[in-house]
């Protein structure tokens, strides 16, 4: 990040706020951290390098770890089958008993996706740094946290010693404005941030921090913001961060670990605190129309490969770039898809919804309205996912999951399930998916398997219609 | 950590952009324990195909990766590192990194060397015309080398003199645990704690 004078960008002075030290020439900066969340897919060796240097967990009351990469999402009460899975989710429960970290294991109803779980228990604040061995980490920044995903042998640096050695981000503005402040009817913030990843491209953020701002994100939910800021990481940006408001302090109001009382004011006049300043200059600056997006999807194996559904599968041919186009060719011979193709004409075996980008209760919502009524289409598979044991039983009490098993969906138990197929819920190879995940690279929700990423209402409409639909086409 | 210097080795060239971790080791591969034991894994959809690169000789031998941009874009899987190294590579050239990627490449010791694209495409060129060209990687020098062509790299300043020294960054911070107690015992009490409330 660099000075450009008076002004601090929002990711500026959450920074400035948890350094422990300045760096000394070509030193990075040490940062505090304040949130480390844990899993079983990146854990297991961070905690065996604490043993074999003899070093304990610093903090273990700012770690909370819970199983979700790799949790089967039926039959949970039983072992799990598979016994590398289940070494792999003993070994997080070894770890934690012997650290003496907090851990929400399956079956507890707590337990669910850790960027589901950070926020619904209210952990996740404005103003602190949150990190976990997981990419899309980058969710938590819709509540002004500086969050971002690491390696393992952060994991073991944050375990060891609650910092991190950092270099300095720079600053990218994401404006998305419409000249009334919303998204048009069946467009959500899925489809802005695919539509931004289109615009950047995988690399396009690369090494900075991404800020989202203008009217539609100002009047954007909670889970909506968390859509868009757990996808910053395709866009290459480690973090996505929205300016904490009075969406986010009233989402936060009550839960489980947010301040109360005395300290609940103390907290809210800290967070109204962080804000860009009106003098202060990004190292970037990109606008999005958001009067001009449609819904929209992937045709490729990158999330930026994408357009609005209105359009056709593209020409690699009439790609400038050698790199982008080659990288197209090699996109399409896989999808198994050809040029000029309306994009809604493909058709798909399975819809799945769910995961870490679109797994809460707003997204089970709206993927049951558009449902209701409606039956899914025969020949597909529809999986609903919830993100956390806690969605789960709301969207039970709400009666959800009546709509999903009365429309021929499959109704789960929480977990990261296919949106990477570490589970028993993976692609058969060639298969073909509507997901409102958030990777559609090669072989990611299973071996051969070819992915589509969509908003929960997209994925709905094509359930009902087996190709890829939005909700006006069921009218 | 090993110090690393320079290394020499058969560079292979690896036509692909947005050379994602799900590529380089699939989520199946992730749940074993260990930090080893990851090589089979590496590539694994890929090398399903007997013309990729790595079923060909003298390229299986490789252990300088020359990329194209966005390497290690995805997940932020070490195991991507692990495999990699697992397999006998030390470097990996590409145009543009994928910033956990290249953060986790600095904690294990594998170099992730940056050049421009046009220098890729040299190499890239080189290394199909003369199979099994050896490419040496000097990190005091930041230059890659490969018969008559020789590029600069970019690393950053201190990733390099750790890598150069062999340093471990656990060890690093320790140095500075007085500031680390001074800074906590500075944090507000409202801040949360992940204790079970219930």
């Amino acid at each position: 990040m660099t000075n450009h004078g008076a002004g601090r960008t929002l990711a500026e002075k959450v920074w400035d706020q948890h350094l422990v030290r300045k760096a000394e020439g070509s030193e990075p900066d040490l940062l505090y951290i304040d949130l480390h969340l844990v899993h079983e897919v990146t854990s297991p060796q961070a905690f065996d390098g604490l043993r074999l240097a003899g070093r304990t967990v610093r903090r273990p009351d700012l770690t909370l770890a819970t199983e979700d990469h790799n949790v089967p999402t039926l039959d949970v009460l039983a072992p799990i089958a598979d016994p590398v899975s289940r070494t792999q989710v003993e070994t997080l429960r070894r770890n934690c008993a012997e650290f003496g970290v907090p851990l929400y294991p399956m079956n507890h109803a707590e337990q669910g996706i850790v960027h589901v779980v950070g926020p619904q228990l209210g952990l996740t604040q404005p103003g602190l740094t949150v990190v976990c061995g997981d990419s899309h980490t980058s969710t938590h920044g819709a509540f002004g946290a500086l969050a971002f995903g690491i390696g393992t042998s952060e994991v073991e640096h944050v375990l060891a010693t609650q910092t991190l050695p950092l270099n300095r981000f720079k600053t990218m503005a994401i404006n998305v404005n419409s000249s009334d402040g919303t998204l048009r009817p069946g467009v959500t913030s899925k489809d802005v941030v695919l539509a931004m990843i289109a615009q950047i491209g995988t690399g396009g953020g690369q090494g900075y921090v991404l800020e989202y701002r203008g009217n539609v994100i100002e009047n954007l939910s909670m889970e909506a913001r968390m859509t868009i800021c757990n996808m910053s990481i395709e866009a290459g940006a480690r973090a996505g961060m929205i300016a904490p408001d009075d969406t986010t302090f009233a989402y936060l109001k009550g839960r489980d670990h947010a301040p109360s009382g005395a300290a609940w004011d103390e907290a809210v006049a800290a967070w109204r605190g962080l804000r860009t300043d009106d003098e202060a200059v990004f190292d970037a600056e990109i606008h999005i129309d958001a009067d001009a997006l449609t819904p929209f999807v992937t045709w490729g194996t990158n999330p930026g490969q994408g357009l609005p559904l209105s359009e056709n599968v593209p020409d690699p041919a009439r790609i400038i770039d050698e790199n982008e186009r080659v990288a197209a060719e090699k996109a399409l011979t896989y999808m198994g898809l050809q040029a000029g193709t309306p994009l809604r004409k493909i058709t798909v075996d399975t819809v799945f919804v769910g995961s870490c980008t679109n797994g809460r209760i707003e997204d089970l919502r709206a993927a049951a309205k558009i449902l209701d009524g409606h039956k899914v289409a025969d020949g597909v598979r529809m999986l609903v996912v919830p993100g956390s044991m806690r969605v789960r039983a709301q969207a039970e009490q709400e009666g959800l999951d009546k709509v999903f098993t009365a429309a021929g969906a499959e109704w789960r138990s929480a977990g990261c399930s296919m949106c990477l197929g570490m589970n028993p819920d993976q692609l058969a190879p060639g298969e073909r998916s509507a997901s409102t995940s958030n990777r559609n690279f090669e072989g990611r929700q299973g071996k051969g398997g070819r992915t589509h990423l969509v908003s929960p209402l997209v994925a709905a409409a094509t359930a009902v219609r087996g190709t890829l639909s939005s909700p006006e086409d069921l009218r | 950590m090993e110090p690393f210097t320079t290394h020499t080795g058969i560079g292979v060239p690896l036509r692909r952009s947005n050379v994602d971790t799900d590529q380089i080791i699939p989520a199946v591969y992730l749940k074993r324990v260990t930090r080893t034991g990851f090589a089979d894994g590496l590539f694994s959809a890929w090398r399903a195909d007997e013309s990729f690169v790595l079923n060909i000789e003298p390229f299986s031998r490789g252990s300088v990766l020359v990329a194209g941009p966005d390497f290690g874009t995805g997940s932020s899987r070490e195991h991507a590192v692990w495999a990699l190294m697992d397999y006998g590579f030390r470097v990996v050239i590409s145009s543009r990194f994928a910033d956990i990627f290249r953060g986790n490449s600095a904690k294990q010791g594998l170099i992730a060397a940056q050049v421009t694209q046009p220098d890729v495409e040299l190499l890239w060129k080189l290394l199909e015309n003369e199979p099994g060209t050896e490419v040496t990687v000097d990190l005091r020098e930041k230059t890659v080398q490969a018969k008559d062509l020789t590029v600069g790299f970019e690393i950053d300043d201190y990733t390099r003199w750790r890598l150069l020294e062999g340093l471990d960054d656990i060890g690093l911070t320790l140095r500075h645990t007085d500031d680390i107690a001074a800074f906590e015992a500075g944090r507000p009490a409202r801040l949360p704690v992940t204790t079970p409330v219930r």
